[in-house]
């Protein structure tokens, strides 16, 4: 029996089309946008002024707190100006513009492909690069990952877990990297361990993925203190308490942190980027992005500079289909809509998702038939039906009560609701005025 | 100009279920048990099944056309389904006037008055059948006579009511037994009854096809099984003179009919797992209670609509286990 989380879960139709489709270097693009909040934290102070020429890798824009991180230029060039900008959020965020001009790499960064495997820092070292390297959660969340490797005094790690599990249908950047850079992977969670302080971890993967179990199983050999552990497929087993259940069979208490039962989970993208900046020097200025959709000519995976155009991986992909109905950033359960393709891809950008006319509607709203199917599919055990009447009628504490802030937005009562029932964004609305009410009594 | 996109919260895939889709499965699962009734009872039983039907289809239409004031819903397959069970619920010579009352009834009263789908606290069918129990006592406890496949109007008493009054005349259960259909016959549906009692193995081959189509869960109709066959089981080892043996129980009168397509309906039935069974446990109780102690030779319809009332409670006190609960 595979292991899986317990309570709830949906299976929506896998539709990984890119599977197959090895990663391809997306040619640089004009001109990049390089948005300073690009992770969850206080957002970096720009550190370059229009004109200043810089080189690949180089700092833009340091981290300003503890929760906050770097951003680095991913392109050499000038900088054309610095300006609020739309993004994936659908506001405008300050951003620093660059025309690009070659491809210089600032000194001290190795951008060959040779694997390097040891390393002399210890812990406090490692932790001080990946803040120095920007890195964040790769997964989406983008929280920096410097933070999560400093537990709160008197918490201490005991299992890394590596998220490889890619739940959301469609994606297939955390599959292709599993696949083609399998040692720098194991190089980089050995890292992870040692910047924790703990002996073991944990690749957690869903057996849709047969081939990436395999490679990092047989990889996993020469490297004490890794297992690969195959998970049945089930949305959302990428959630972080979904994993950390169905890995350890530990449950994180409501309203606490994973570390709250000794686990600590990192995306199999975030550990890549360790590697790269710890062993190679290589900040966090690229990334894999699915390029995919039903009606796309040419779905792919790409290599891509934060800060290109989502609009130049589409017309790599094949150009936007005509039946295009909406364009998500991300995977189709938790993804967000975007109003425009002319935004960057982020650090956060795991995927873009063109969903066509026949997919891209809501359909009408039905009664609820009470079929207690958001119920049974709620991974956090919640009743998505009475949290939506509760937001929609404004009884604030008792959804408190009903726990409504344990939700965790993966959606699987809005897909799963026969009669249509926008249950996520009622619940959302809900969330925000409790926690505020939350917030407003400390 | 760029191309305008359409914005919306995730999650932006949906699955193919629909509240129509579900609606027909469940009356697609009845259509063996009804086309058994078909042939066992005749004509009538299929003039009654339309008639009720049609009534429901088209008072809902009227309610919701002229008095609601709103879109009509009925190609969601709701009323049809009620229509069906309102039939299955009766005996095949009922007069097509009661029939039509007992339609008003089920989707006036049970249904629209309460707001239409989804809203109704019992489940309609029922309501209407228990109206036309209370109201029409003698039409609606005169069963055709079809043993031995001949079809009359005399009345015949179905095995549930033979052991009931038996017991009160004081002949023992064994006696009554020797005039009983046997369990194979019961089983198969060869004896008197309303059009949907005669059918346990048919009604149990539309449980298992909405079990795989995961229309219903095993819950409520496990739990009501399991409680009338321990039930009863218990007084049977106690007194087998007295008490019918807990098979015979679950073979007859409406259980089949009631514990798989009408205890399960979504509307009226509690919603977490737990809860379920709390539901389905309360059900079984009442139904033998009223099968041995009560006025009635059948109870479960009087049990379903019981414990419907006690479905908001249910919903209200037993949650689902939360992750991560504190203890």
């Amino acid at each position: 029996m595979l292991k899986t989380f317990k309570i709830g879960g949906v299976h929506p139709a896998e539709n990984k089309i890119t599977a197959d489709k090895a990663v391809e270097k997306l040619p640089l693009p004009k001109t990049v946008t390089i948005p300073i909040a690009q992770h969850i934290g206080a957002p970096a102070k720009v550190i370059v002024k229009r004109g200043d020429m810089v080189k690949a890798g180089q700092l833009i824009a340091q981290s300003a707190g503890f929760v906050s991180t770097n951003i680095h230029s991913s392109v050499s060039g000038k900088v054309k100006k610095i300006d609020s900008v739309f993004d994936s959020s659908g506001y405008k965020k300050e951003s620093v513009v660059i025309d690009v001009d070659g491809d210089e790499w600032a000194e001290g960064i190795d951008t060959s492909t040779d694997l390097i495997k040891n390393t002399g820092l210890d812990a406090k070292a490692i932790n001080k690069k990946i803040l120095e390297g920007g890195i964040v959660g790769l997964g989406g969340a983008t929280f920096p990952t410097h933070v999560k490797l400093s537990p709160p005094p008197g918490m201490k790690a005991e299992v890394l877990l590596i998220n490889g599990v890619e739940c959301e249908p469609y994606l297939t950047a955390d599959h292709r990297l599993m696949l083609e850079h399998g040692e720098e992977l194991l190089v980089g969670i050995n890292l992870l361990k040692k910047a924790l302080g703990v002996d073991r971890a944990v690749i957690g993967i869903e057996n849709n993925k047969p081939d990436a179990i395999e490679h990092l199983t047989v990889l996993s050999e020469n490297y004490s203190g890794i297992e690969v552990c195959p998970l049945k497929v089930k949305y959302p087993q990428g959630g972080e308490k979904q994993l950390i259940k169905a890995v350890t069979g530990r449950e994180v208490p409501s309203g606490a942190l994973p570390i709250a039962v000794g686990a600590v989970v990192n995306n199999v993208g975030t550990a890549l980027a360790v590697y790269e900046a710890v062993m190679k020097n290589k900040p966090l200025v690229e990334r894999i992005v699915t390029v995919t959709g039903k009606s796309l000519s040419k779905p792919s995976n790409f290599k891509v500079r934060i800060g290109t155009p989502v609009k130049e991986l589409i017309e790599a992909a094949g150009g936007l289909p005509e039946d295009t109905a909406k364009v998500i950033s991300g995977g189709p359960m938790m993804g967000k809509a975007v109003a425009s393709i002319d935004i960057p891809v982020a650090k956060g950008t795991s995927g873009v998702l063109i969903i066509n006319e026949e997919e891209g509607h809501r359909k009408q709203v039905l009664n609820c038939i009470r079929c207690g199917r958001c119920v049974s599919v709620c991974p956090m055990g919640l009743e998505p039906f009475l949290l939506m009447t509760l937001a929609e009628k404004k009884i604030w504490d008792k959804a408190e009560h009903e726990n409504v802030m344990d939700c965790i937005e993966c959606g699987s009562c809005s897909f799963t609701c026969p009669a249509n029932r926008p249950l996520l964004d009622y619940i959302r609305y809900g969330k925000q005025t409790v926690g505020g009410i939350i917030r407003s009594r400390k | 100009m760029d191309k305008i996109f359409t914005i919306t919260p995730s999650p932006h895939i949906k699955q193919g279920d629909s509240v129509r889709k579900i609606m027909y499965t469940v009356i697609f699962a009845l259509l063996p048990a009804l086309a058994w009734s078909f042939i066992v009872f005749g004509l009538p039983a299929v003039v009654i099944t339309l008639t009720s039907v049609v009534s429901c289809v088209l008072i809902e239409w009227l309610i919701q056309k002229y008095l609601m004031k709103v879109e009509p819903t009925i190609n969601d397959g709701s009323a049809i389904l009620t229509g069906i069970l309102l039939a299955m619920n009766v005996p095949a010579g009922l007069p097509l006037w009661i029939m039509i009352i007992g339609a008003f009834v089920a989707i006036g009263v049970g249904k629209m008055s309460f707001g239409g789908l989804g809203q109704n606290p019992f489940n309609p069918a029922l309501v209407g059948r228990v109206f036309l129990l209370i109201s029409f006592p003698v039409q609606m406890t005169t069963w055709p006579n079809v043993t031995r496949q001949a079809v009359d109007a005399t009345s015949e008493a179905t095995p549930l009511a033979l052991v009931k009054e038996g017991i009160k005349s004081g002949s023992t259960v064994p006696e009554i037994m020797q005039k009983i259909p046997g369990y194979d016959e019961l089983l198969l549906g060869n004896f008197s009854g309303s059009l949907g009692e005669i059918s346990a193995a048919l009604l149990l081959l539309g449980m298992v096809y909405m079990l795989i189509r995961k229309v219903i869960t095993w819950h409520i109709p496990v739990s009501i099984f399991a409680t009338v066959f321990v039930f009863t089981g218990i007084l049977w080892m106690v007194d087998p003179m007295q008490y019918a043996d807990p098979l015979f129980h679950l073979l007859s009168g409406g259980m089949m009919l009631g514990a798989i397509y009408m205890a399960t309906d979504m509307v009226s039935s509690p919603m977490a797992k737990k809860g379920q069974l709390i539901y389905g446990v309360g059900i079984g109780l009442i139904t033998v209670s009223i099968r041995l102690w009560g006025a009635y030779p059948e109870g479960i319809s009087f049990a379903i609509l019981i414990m419907n009332a006690f479905t908001p409670l249910i919903n209200n006190y037993v949650k689902p286990k939360r992750f991560g609960e504190k203890k």
